[in-house]
């Protein structure tokens, strides 16, 4: 093992050895129960550190099957920020809630780890280990709250549908293997131009792949899951896998077709158009009638999924293809700071037994606690897409590339259906500001400071935008 | 200069200085809020004054630019660009005029979450003056798009019973033509490589067929906005719903963005689509006159009377701008200052009596004149502005579109400024009509209502005079020596109209 290999996985080593660590450490403490959280915190701050110095390099290990450049630094970054919202929101609420045990950090280590790995795979094989390494801890996770049955129906839910879309990539990984003879991404690439590759089989072969990772994304038709997993499983980890899991789905995606496949681009991008509007569509007409916020947040989570797939469909056009992906990115970054808000207010109303999590609960929200119902209120904006939000400047960048593709029709039914969510987004706020109610709160420190910097981060960077769009067109430039 | 210091950001951003005040005062201290916000708009306008006193009424040209680099990366082309000039300058003067009058006329009228009240006050005041300002496409639809959240607020919270389905339906309206607005924004920047509309005018040379899509996306915008017959829908319901200052800011100066948006977007934009479409336009404008008029008469709530004649007035607004001649669209700017003047007044007077008697059914009144002289002088004297008596505001700003309009090239017939004059004349029956049954006659029941609940009707007090007075100094001002007012829009539209003219005879050939 070189040294570039060493530093490759350097982030995901750290991780993965912590994490075991932590197993231990948790065994001889019981009593102090805030030591596990603490010290994984720790372990992914140092992480995140160590990501943060490596945006501009770029060098691959293992021969090729790994590498680190800015699309992995950003995206690395962008997990273990998640990582410590998903412990900075856990915390109080697994108290809170009776679920206090050490396991929940451990694992929620080795999903980073996973998403990590995806994010610096350019291997089929590595992509599928990464996918593996990243879902069985949600898995776990999702089942959490046992013996609540919801949890237990989240866990079994997402394990079967997970371990079938699990199915769909191993087998289309199978066929781009044998269409090409190789599943290093780079390889397929060189044997689809000198034309030793089969391309009807790699054709069956990437269809299976996007539709495994349509499931992981949750795009329709692949995403019946949803709804019951995200309303399933404790709203902590309902909120890091909506961001963590949503994100390194969509890495895989963009990697693997971006920069292995565009040469399928005429034949699957009526596909890809065609499951970006449907997701919209479906996302955003059946989040209107819900009533419990869990399980709306969950269809917005859909059609979010959507919006970023919309900078998916351009992967084949060498001119817009970079800034594709920088949208993507971007969009990422958006949805994940006003994702994290969002579910950080659910915590902060959300009872024993699953109450406080109806619509109406937030009667009288705007009466009685301005502050979070201020913050709530942006982050319903920024999911709108009315500025000065970060959501706002998230949807232009990705429309732009829409259009710039040469996809009308889609950034139409992209507009048309953000002005179908801004019914439902709205909502929030008439329950919120105009209904009267008693609505009872719980504000520890953590939670607080959570909605506090993601409702300001929301606002903020949306106005100093210029580095972070930097940064996401940086990202890319290393990829091709 | 100090970007930060520079008038024109100073104007739009100075109210967060009251926004951020606003949030350290106690909830129960609403005086103190009361008059954080007054202040704060109070200082706002003299900073408009001062902007007054630097803008040379001769310079066709925009003034007082700043433009700094903002977004500018990936090929994004985005500034921090905001600039005044003959088209702007009054709109702006409007808004921070009207926004003090409007949290005055609060004063007693507002009790619940005043400090909330103020607050949304405040930001809508940020956005409106932003939207007159910003040049550059990107910072315009930040500001458009920002403007619906607090007026949302306003309707939704401190709204009649039918709030929340009205709030609703004005936030659903305005953001469907915004988003197809959005998308030819994008498509200019794009194809165009700026969002800067200054440039954007300059660089033209926009293929004809794309030009009209272009300008049917920003009119879909812009006309539910002002609103144009028939995409009118949501007025009625939110002016109803709206507490009074919400209302008179509405109407006043929200409206105005919409008729503000073709003349700054999309005629100089898309000058050949904006030739093309000017019949149709024309067609729509006097639809919208004569049909805002026939349902003002209909009405049994002397609010939605109100809401339905904005409908006809900004009808002549559009007529006069797609006139697309000097006297057409001075005309149409003037007349939108009259009709937030005129329009902003009623509302207020409405909103006056309103707090007395909590009804706005014309039935039920009858005779107040006896009973309150001062209320219904004033009255009066808007209901004949609004009219469009010779020697009040109205008069002028309609006259000129009419004159515009009948000998206007672009709209190729004088048969709709004649069909428009008879507006006119509609406009004297539903007001005088509003006014005899309030007014005049014998005494309305509400006198008795009132009366049961142990007080009676009054007079306006001074502080209700004092919130209309400014209104009525320039009711006249503007009807009796206009001069000064067309001076300073005359230059820009003049520049306007010549550069429509050469696009569209560039592309005749």
């Amino acid at each position: 093992m070189t040294t570039t290999d060493f530093l490759s996985i350097l982030p995901i080593t750290i991780l993965v050895a912590w994490a075991s660590i932590l197993l231990l450490v948790d065994v001889f403490t019981n009593k102090q129960k805030w030591l596990t959280p603490l010290l994984a915190a720790i372990g992914l701050t140092v992480t995140l550190a160590f990501s943060i110095t490596q945006s501009g390099n770029a060098y691959a290990g293992f021969n090729g099957m790994v590498v680190v450049d800015g699309f992995t630094s950003f995206l690395n970054v962008l997990f273990a920020i998640s990582g410590l919202a998903g412990i900075a929101l856990a915390y109080d609420y697994n108290k809170r809630m009776g679920l206090e045990r050490g396991e929940y950090y451990v694992l929620l280590l080795f999903s980073v780890s996973g998403m990590m790995l995806m994010a610096a795979a350019a291997d089929l094989i590595v992509v599928f280990l990464a996918l593996e390494l990243l879902s069985i801890p949600l898995y776990v996770l999702a089942g959490f709250a046992r013996p609540k049955l919801d949890s237990e129906e989240a866990a079994l839910k997402y394990f079967l549908l997970g371990a079938f879309a699990g199915g769909f990539v191993v087998y289309g990984v199978a066929l781009a293997f044998g269409a090409t003879g190789s599943t290093a991404l780079g390889e397929i690439m060189a044997a689809v131009n000198t034309g030793t590759a089969d391309m009807t089989l790699l054709l069956i072969g990437s269809a299976l792949i996007l539709v495994g990772f349509g499931f992981k994304v949750a795009v329709v038709p692949f995403q019946m899951w949803t709804p019951d997993v995200y309303h399933g499983a404790p709203s902590a980890v309902t909120a890091f896998m909506a961001v963590g899991a949503k994100a390194a789905g969509f890495a895989a995606l963009l990697r693997v077709f971006v920069a292995a496949l565009p040469t399928l681009y005429e034949e699957l991008v009526p596909v890809m158009w065609v499951l970006a509007a449907l997701t919209m569509f479906v996302g955003n007409i059946v989040a209107i009638a819900q009533s419990n916020i869990k399980r709306m947040l969950a269809y917005s989570s859909i059609a979010h999924a959507g919006y970023i797939f919309m900078a998916l469909v351009a992967f084949g056009q060498q001119a817009v293809a970079p800034d594709a992906v920088a949208a993507a990115l971007f969009y990422l970054l958006a949805y994940a700071v006003t994702n994290f808000g969002a579910w950080s207010v659910v915590i902060a109303l959300e009872k024993a037994e699953g109450k406080g999590l109806q619509l109406d609960d937030y009667a009288g929200l705007g009466r009685k606690y301005p502050a979070l119902a201020a913050a709530m209120l942006v982050f319903m904006l920024s999911f709108t897409g009315i500025p000065p939000t970060l959501g706002f400047v998230g949807k232009f960048f990705l429309f732009r590339i829409v259009l710039e593709a040469g996809f009308v029709w889609l950034a139409i039914i992209g507009v048309l259906t953000s002005l179908i969510s801004a019914y439902y987004y709205l909502r929030v706020l008439v329950i919120m500001y105009m209904r009267d109610g008693e609505p009872e709160i719980s504000s520890p420190v953590l939670l607080k400071l959570t909605t506090g910097l993601t409702a300001v981060g929301t606002v903020v960077l949306s106005i100093v935008a210029v580095p972070l769009f930097q940064w996401a067109s940086q990202a890319v430039m290393k990829l091709f | 200069m100090n970007p930060v210091l520079h008038p024109l950001t100073l104007v739009t951003f100075f109210p967060l200085l009251g926004v951020f005040v606003l949030l350290f005062i106690q909830p129960e201290r609403k005086n103190a809020q009361r008059w954080t916000a007054l202040i704060t708009s109070l200082i706002t306008f003299g900073i408009s004054m001062w902007l007054l006193a630097e803008f040379n009424a001769k310079d066709p040209d925009l003034q007082m630019e700043i433009n700094l680099p903002w977004i500018q990366v990936a090929g994004w082309n985005i500034s921090y660009y905001l600039g005044v000039d003959g088209l702007s300058i009054l709109l702006v003067l409007l808004t921070t005029f009207l926004t003090p009058i409007s949290i005055l006329s609060t004063w007693t009228a507002i009790e619940d979450r005043v400090r909330d009240f103020m607050l949304f006050f405040l930001l809508l005041e940020v956005g409106m003056t932003g939207v007159f300002l910003a040049q550059d496409l990107f910072l315009f639809y930040v500001f458009w798009e920002f403007t619906l959240v607090p007026m949302y607020f306003l309707i939704g919270i401190w709204g009649g019973p039918n709030r929340m389905y009205a709030a609703i339906k004005f936030f659903l309206y305005t953001m469907a033509g915004s988003l197809l607005m959005l998308l030819a924004i994008l498509w200019l920047g794009i194809y165009q490589g700026t969002f800067s509309v200054p440039e954007l005018i300059a660089k033209g040379g926009i293929p004809a067929d794309i030009q009209l899509w272009l300008f049917l996306a920003f009119a879909a915008a812009f006309a539910i906005k002002v609103p144009m017959w028939p995409l009118h829908s949501w007025l009625p319901d939110a002016h109803v719903e709206a507490p009074t200052a919400g209302s008179v800011i509405l109407a006043g100066v929200l409206l105005k963005m919409g008729t503000y948006g073709f003349v700054r977007f999309n005629i100089p934009l898309f000058p050949v689509a904006a030739v093309k479409v000017a019949p149709w336009m024309a067609l729509l404008a006097v639809i919208g006159i004569i049909y805002g008029a026939a349902v003002s008469y209909a009405q049994k709530d002397i609010k939605k009377l109100v809401a339905y004649s904005s409908v006809s007035h900004l009808g002549f607004v559009m007529l006069g701008l797609f006139a697309l001649n000097p006297q057409g669209i001075q005309g149409g700017i003037l007349q939108m200052i009259n009709h937030g003047l005129s329009t902003g007044a009623l509302f207020l007077l409405v909103g006056m009596i309103y707090e007395q008697t909590h009804t706005r059914d014309f039935a039920v009144y009858g005779g107040l004149w006896k009973l309150t002289p001062i209320y219904g002088t004033l009255m009066l004297i808007v209901v004949l502005s609004s009219m469009g008596l010779p020697g009040l505001n109205g008069f002028v700003g309609e006259f000129a579109i009419l004159l515009g309009a009948f000998g206007s090239a672009a709209i190729g017939s004088p048969w709709y400024a004649g069909f428009a004059a008879i507006g006119v004349i509609l406009a004297a029956v539903y007001l005088l009509y509003m006014f005899q049954k309030m007014f005049l006659g014998p005494e309305g029941s509400v006198v008795e209502e009132v009366k049961k609940l142990g007080h009676s009707i009054k007079d306006l007090n001074k502080r209700e005079i004092v919130t209309l007075v400014p209104i009525l100094v320039l009711i006249f001002w503007i009807g009796l020596y206009p001069k000064p007012f067309f001076a300073l829009i005359a230059p820009a539209v003049d520049k306007l109209v010549a550069a429509v003219q050469s696009a569209a005879a560039v592309a005749m050939y």
